[in-house]
């Protein structure tokens, strides 16, 4: 067999609308599921044009509102990757949120005896403790489902809860804060300690953290042979394993990948907002963070802007609850049906002809 | 009453309590997992079935319209989650999620009004009359509620293994092909059974808000709907065996508050925790990696 000619490939513009298609669908629907909501809107006698004029208003209407919504974009970019790394290999991780409390926890702990550090010990100490608490977590849910062949969704979920379980357990018992009363606290790491701000703004440097790992993510899923092996397995199981593929490392690493990322959202948290490791860790990021990584299909890119929209959404979330009279849950209703048009829309994808590879004429 | 015997009929009180939504919950589940298919979504059928009954009581005075309602809801959630599923590459697990996220976000956004108000609550059967000790007493007064879930449990587990209609659940369930080839309605059968399944989760939340705890608020819920997908797993797809599961959950759940009635709460949070740490240890335990479990439905992407 020498030369066995190929057929010409005529259809040049087959990439380009399959690109469109990636970015149509998903937008289609947004636009879906936001006139669904006007509709529920409508329906309780409150205006849709008032509401997404509110959102945009408090999330995207000046610098002020900008950086509140950056700042609760930061730790959803972590948080999404938590559940975006370990999709590619066809798992659903939801338990994210277990990571984010025992990262912050650990970093909170950690930063303790340190006291007297540098304060670059201290970060890089808190760091490096919240990393390895998040993917040891999350790391257990995937040597769970690899080695013993248990479902990671249920598994990690569960071990969300008992995450908070010990969270609780140890911030209202042997680490407590005796000065902190009416919320209990691990005692404060002490400004010098804190991560301060991005330059020229009042966005903690977590937005940072987050977008450098958005782009590592990237190149890590989709330009190295380590990403590629995770795709494979994704995409059938049984072909990896012929290929001899480490199926189950692969799956380790992976979620203990994304569990180092929620735990470093959970002690940027700390070291940047907080202080110290309190309730106000157990903020719902994990959870956010699901929405956002299916949002953006799993792609580390694409989960920049979806993490600003759902942040938006959020940091809007107040004035809209004001202005509007509605109540907070508002919000839960508009990401249910934001992540139910999404999840519908999956079944578009190479449906539609004009998106298809054509055939030679 | 020594301490033992107060912990005891604490437990006992507590296991039988906790037990009930479990029950509902897990029944619905291994229904809707019998004809292949995960619904997740049933967390949030669970917490808008507990607000619809509480509402629905509160407006009508009948708590028994309230669990007819909070029945209705869950099944309406279910019909989504059936629906959308029957599509082409929809995975129904992420399905699911998003179906507890819109669930518990429109239960909590009209549950609002409902959390100060008190309804009227579901009557208990009395079955302590017997004893003088009032804690005997007040831990024997089991929910109707209770014996319905055990009944349909038996009825499920005898429709499974004696009916035409259980037999077509469960080759939908085992086998697509197979179905495909007997001409069974597959998306119709397993659209059903998912309705169904919700349906029956919202009655568990109907217990949670008309029975014990007996409120409605938005931390009532600590995932017992999703605790329930482990519990089938574990009760291994048979109805009688999920009876069992859910009243050894009941009882790891009840752990805490029962020694909390002879003054120990240290670790209180920790005992919170037991019945997840269960659940894991069990799976642990009974999940053997690279064999299908027996009583498995093979067409289930649950544990592959």
């Amino acid at each position: 067999m020498t030369s066995q000619q190929l057929p010409p490939v005529l259809d040049r513009s087959y990439p380009l609308r399959r690109a469109l298609e990636a970015l149509l669908v998903p937008l289609m629907a947004l636009v879906l599921a936001a006139g669904a909501f006007s509709l529920f809107l409508v329906f309780l006698e409150k205006s849709p044009v008032d509401f997404f004029a509110l959102v945009w208003r408090g999330a995207f209407g000046s610098w002020f509102s900008f950086q509140n919504t950056l700042q609760r974009a930061a730790p959803l970019l972590l948080t999404a990757l938590c559940v975006a790394l370990p999709a590619h290999l066809g798992l659903v991780v939801i338990g994210g949120e277990g990571a984010v409390v025992l990262g912050g926890l650990a970093g909170a702990a950690v930063a303790l005896p340190l006291l007297g550090a540098p304060p670059v010990i201290v970060q890089l100490a808190m760091g490096l403790a919240g990393v390895m608490a998040g993917a040891a977590w999350i790391g257990f849910a995937g040597w769970l489902r690899a080695r013993r062949g248990i479902n990671e969704t249920i598994s990690s979920l569960l071990l969300a809860y008992v995450a908070l379980a010990l969270f609780n357990h140890i911030v209202e018992g042997p680490l407590r804060d005796p000065l902190s009363l009416n919320k209990p606290s691990t005692a404060p790491i002490g400004d010098a300690n804190m991560i301060g701000t991005l330059p020229g703004t009042e966005v903690h440097p977590g937005l940072a953290f987050g977008i450098i790992a958005c782009f590592a993510f990237w190149v890590l899923i989709y330009r190295t042979s380590f990403g590629f092996s995770c795709r494979v397995t994704g995409g059938n199981i049984r072909a990896a394993q012929l290929q001899g593929l480490p199926v189950a490392r692969l799956i380790v690493i992976a979620c203990a990948l994304g569990g180092a990322c929620a735990g470093l959202a959970g002690v940027i948290e700390v070291a940047a907002v907080h202080g110290n490791a309190n309730a106000s860790l157990a903020a719902g990021y994990g959870y956010s963070g699901i929405l956002i990584a299916f949002l953006a299909r799993h792609n580390p890119l694409a989960i920049m802007p979806m993490a600003l929209l759902v942040g938006g959404i959020t940091a809007s979330g107040g004035l809209v609850q004001r202005r509007l009279n509605v109540p907070d849950a508002t919000v839960l209703v508009l990401q249910g049906m934001i992540f139910l048009s999404i999840l519908t829309s999956e079944t578009f994808y190479g449906r539609m002809r004009w998106f298809q590879p054509r055939k030679a004429v | 009453m020594d301490q033992f015997s107060t912990v005891a009929v604490a437990l006992l009180a507590g296991s039988l309590r906790v037990s009930t939504p479990f029950l509902f919950v897990s029944i619905g589940e291994c229904l809707t997992e019998k004809a292949g298919r995960i619904n997740l979504g049933n967390e949030g059928a669970l917490v808008l079935g507990a607000m619809i009954a509480y509402a629905t009581s509160y407006e009508t005075g009948s708590p028994w319209l309230g669990l007819l309602a909070a029945m209705l809801g869950g099944a309406a959630l279910g019909a989504i989650h059936g629906a959308v599923c029957g599509l082409a590459r929809i995975n129904d697990i992420a399905m699911g999620i998003a179906i507890m996220l819109g669930g518990t976000g429109i239960a909590f956004f009209f549950g609002k009004p409902y959390v100060q108000p008190s309804a009227p609550l579901l009557p208990t059967i009395p079955l302590g009359f017997w004893s003088d000790v009032s804690q005997v007493r007040s831990a024997l007064d089991v929910s109707p509620l209770f014996f319905l879930g055990i009944g349909l449990a038996l009825a499920l587990a005898w429709i499974f293994r004696n009916t035409r209609a259980g037999l077509k659940v469960r080759i939908v369930g085992d086998s697509a092909d197979a179905a495909k080839a007997m001409g069974l309605p597959i998306e119709r059968i397993r659209l059903l059974s998912t309705v169904i399944g919700s349906g029956l989760a919202g009655i568990g939340g109907a217990f949670l808000s008309l029975c014990y705890p007996a409120s409605w608020n938005e931390g009532l819920s600590s995932g017992q709907g999703l605790v329930a997908v482990a519990l089938v797993v574990f009760a291994r797809w048979n109805p009688l065996n999920c009876i069992y599961a859910a009243l050894l959950f009941g009882a790891a759940g009840a752990l805490g508050p029962s020694l909390q009635t002879i003054g120990i709460s240290k670790g209180y949070y920790l005992f919170y925790a037991a019945p997840y740490v269960l659940t894991l240890v069990m799976m642990i335990l009974t999940v053997t990696p690279g064999r299908s479990l027996r009583g498995m439905p093979g067409e289930l992407s649950l544990v592959r």
